[in-house]
């Protein structure tokens, strides 16, 4: 696209029609959902392309959505050359896709001219040249300025003239002649046997053809596009199921995105509050694509309720594709868990989309996601259950490539991606989703466990990219007051839920009060014993105190006996003259007394 | 397009057959054609007929009405029903068939 606006300006200054060979090619965007993204901006500018395919395969479609689009939408007028149908006829055949041709003829943006063949009327006497269909033709695109222009089917000429050496000669020069005025032509032409065209148009029509395909399989139509040939670009090389819808066509690129898109650190919250604990305490990436697997009636659609309401909540635009109930059924059964989407729906936030799988196929309904996706632009699509679109899928392959590519879709438009799946009873879930959950991003399990009598659900989270998740297995209730994820009971009864689990709890409770009164016996005692001790520690005190005064007492008596018996020696001592300097002797006279008094 | 009519015959008579040739410009084919086409009438309806001459590089709009495609066209408006006749006219045999004034003897090829 950019290479092609590139070279728009030297081509508008040189004044030619875009005939240089050397410049890169100029393309015409069709308008047409998906097409202009396969061929990297459309048809080749001023030249024809050649739309070919069988019966009821969409050509004619095909080629008036690219004027439609381009009146409306491209500010370039069209001229529609039929050679099978009437302006009538076709005016009220596309009046449903809402196109209207009358309305466009009035304001001179769409001429619609159709040009009649009848055989029987026509004696062909000697040489003779369309020019009449040329001339035609110059005055319809000179009436209103047209950039554009269809020829469906030009091999209707066949049929009708037989001269096969000047028509091909003819409808040459008219190809010719139509990349000398410069217009951007579709040329409409039947299949044929071995040929992709019946008159061999694909001769003629070097730059650009397009292959249309109506394949049946399974009894399910599938319809296919394939770029034969596009000289001068890469193209895709695949076939590219696409829709014709109320809105015309829309066509789905196989390979859409591959893995370049960018991740957000985002988070958003899942609705319910311990699943956002389990996924590291925020919920799920924004852009990122989560399964919820599980057998039936596990709540897998309870949990996409709660994150479409979540979402909603938060004034964001969930799309949610229910292929299993209605929109009424999921409302009123979300009610009953206390999650009440209506005021939703009534704000245009949440948008159903509720179909049978089998309705049409696999390929079809992903292009009708798609096209939905683009028109509601929602921050989070929910295909609830993404297994019974497999179902209409004709191989496991087509599956996974078809799941490729809605994810890597949705993950280029940073959408959230919810899927559930349905895995079927007695088959290990691990395996049975093997080749989906490779492709997501956040994997939760939700499991029946089936003990003492009951079915409980069990909630784990399998596997959470780029976020430290629980590795805990969380009983999942359904209350009226929404989902409720409970702690199981882990002991060494094993992994207990339910009333098992109820029963397990009260009986802990009661063994743990019951050893709580024992310890507080057993502290008790110990108190008392402290007390005790406390005590005896007393009692021994004063003892000691008593058996100290009764010493000090003793103590001091001996002191005033002894100061009493120095004084009465020392008056001895001065009676008898001595001078009082031998205090030895009088000491241990002193003690001798004393051993005397005793 | 009154001004365009040639009248070959009886201007006021009963033109029984009324003819219209649609050309592109003063093409040596357009030319033959009409030269052919006046021999015929001459030679088989004699004041019968008159022709209209209608170039389309002058009126384009008109190829659209008699849903003309080939170059030269001979259309025969009068009597009905409509029948056209694409080429030179050069093949006068089929030419008179193709006016219904010489049965169909077999299917052109």
């Amino acid at each position: 696209m950019a290479r092609s606006r590139d070279s728009q300006a030297p081509s508008n200054a040189s004044g030619s029609r875009g005939r240089s060979a050397r410049r890169t090619l100029e393309k015409c965007p069709t308008g047409i959902r998906g097409f202009d993204e396969l061929t990297g901006g459309g048809l080749p500018r001023g030249r024809p392309s050649l739309v070919c395919g069988g019966p009821g395969c969409g050509k004619t479609l095909f080629a008036l959505e690219f004027l439609v689009r381009g009146a409306v939408e491209h500010g370039e007028p069209g001229v529609f050359v039929s050679f099978e149908e009437r302006p009538e006829d076709l005016q009220r055949n596309v009046a449903s896709l809402g196109f209207d041709l009358a309305a466009l003829s009035a304001e001179k943006r769409l001429v619609v001219d159709h040009v009649r063949v009848e055989p029987s009327e026509i004696e062909e006497t000697g040489d003779y040249d369309l020019e009449g269909l040329f001339i035609r033709l110059g005055y319809a695109i000179d009436s209103i300025g047209a950039r554009r222009v269809v020829l469906d089917t030009v091999e209707s000429l066949f049929s009708g003239l037989g001269n096969m050496t000047i028509l091909r000669a003819e409808i040459r020069r008219l190809f010719n002649w139509l990349k000398d005025r410069g217009v951007t032509a579709v040329i409409t032409g039947e299949r044929g046997e071995g040929a992709l065209t019946r008159q061999g148009l694909e001769e003629y029509v070097s730059d650009c053809v397009i292959l249309l395909d109506n394949r049946v399989a399974g009894e399910i139509t599938t319809r296919r596009l394939r770029i034969v040939k596009y000289r001068g670009s890469t193209h895709e090389m695949n076939e590219c199921p696409f829709l014709i819808e109320d809105a015309g066509f829309s066509i789905m690129p196989i390979t859409s995105a591959g893995l370049n898109h960018t991740a957000s650190y985002e988070r958003v919250t899942s609705g319910i509050e311990r699943l956002d604990t389990m996924l590291g305490g925020e919920g799920y990436y924004r852009g990122s694509s989560i399964l919820v697997s599980g057998g039936a009636g596990t709540g897998k659609s309870t949990i996409a309720a709660h994150f479409a309401g979540a979402t909603c909540r938060r004034g964001e635009r969930c799309l949610y594709f229910a292929f299993e109930e209605s929109q009424s059924q999921i409302l009123r059964n979300m009610r009953s868990v206390g999650l009440d989407l209506m005021p939703f729906v009534k704000r245009g936030l949440l948008q159903f989309h509720a179909a049978r799988p089998t309705f049409y196929g696999l390929e079809m309904h992903l292009a009708v996601i798609h096209r939905l996706v683009l028109q509601f632009d929602p921050s989070v699509v929910i295909v609830d259950p993404m297994t019974n679109l497999m179902q209409v899928a004709a191989s496991a392959r087509e599956t996974m490539t078809m799941l490729i590519r809605l994810i890597d879709f949705l993950k280029t438009r940073g959408t959230t991606a919810f899927f559930t799946s349905l895995t079927s009873a007695g088959s290990a879930s691990e395996t049975s989703d093997s080749g989906v959950s490779s492709l997501t991003d956040t994997w939760l399990l939700v499991r029946n466990i089936e003990a003492g009598g009951e079915r409980n659900r069990a909630l784990y989270v399998l596997k959470s990219r780029g976020m430290a998740h629980s590795n805990r297995v969380r009983e999942f209730i359904l209350t009226s007051d929404g989902v409720k994820l409970v702690d199981v009971y882990t002991g060494p009864g094993g992994v207990l839920t339910g009333s098992a689990r109820v029963n397990q709890e009260a009986a802990d409770a009661s063994a743990a009060a019951a050893q709580r009164d024992e310890f507080d016996e057993r502290e008790r005692g110990a108190l008392r014993r402290h007390a005790a001790l406390e005590a005896q520690i007393a009692a021994l005190r004063v003892e000691i105190d008593d058996a100290e005064s009764t010493l000090k007492r003793a103590r001091s008596l001996e002191l005033t006996r002894q100061k009493k018996a120095n004084a009465v020696q020392k008056e001895l001592a001065t009676r008898r003259g001595s001078d009082g300097g031998e205090p030895t002797p009088a000491r241990a006279r002193k003690r001798n007394g004393s051993e005397e008094r005793t | 397009m009154s001004d365009k009519r040639q009248p070959a015959g009886k201007r006021n008579g009963k033109a029984e057959w009324d003819l219209r040739l649609y050309v592109a410009g003063q093409s040596r084919r357009s030319l033959i054609a009409l030269s052919n086409l006046k021999r015929l009438c001459d030679e088989h309806l004699p004041g019968e007929y008159h022709i209209e001459v209608i170039d389309l590089l002058q009126n384009p709009q008109l190829a659209a009405g008699d849903q003309i495609l080939a170059i030269p066209t001979l259309v025969r408006k009068l009597p009905t029903p409509i029948k056209k006749i694409i080429g030179d006219l050069s093949d006068a045999e089929r030419t008179l068939v193709g006016l219904d004034l010489r049965p169909r003897k077999e299917q052109p090829a």
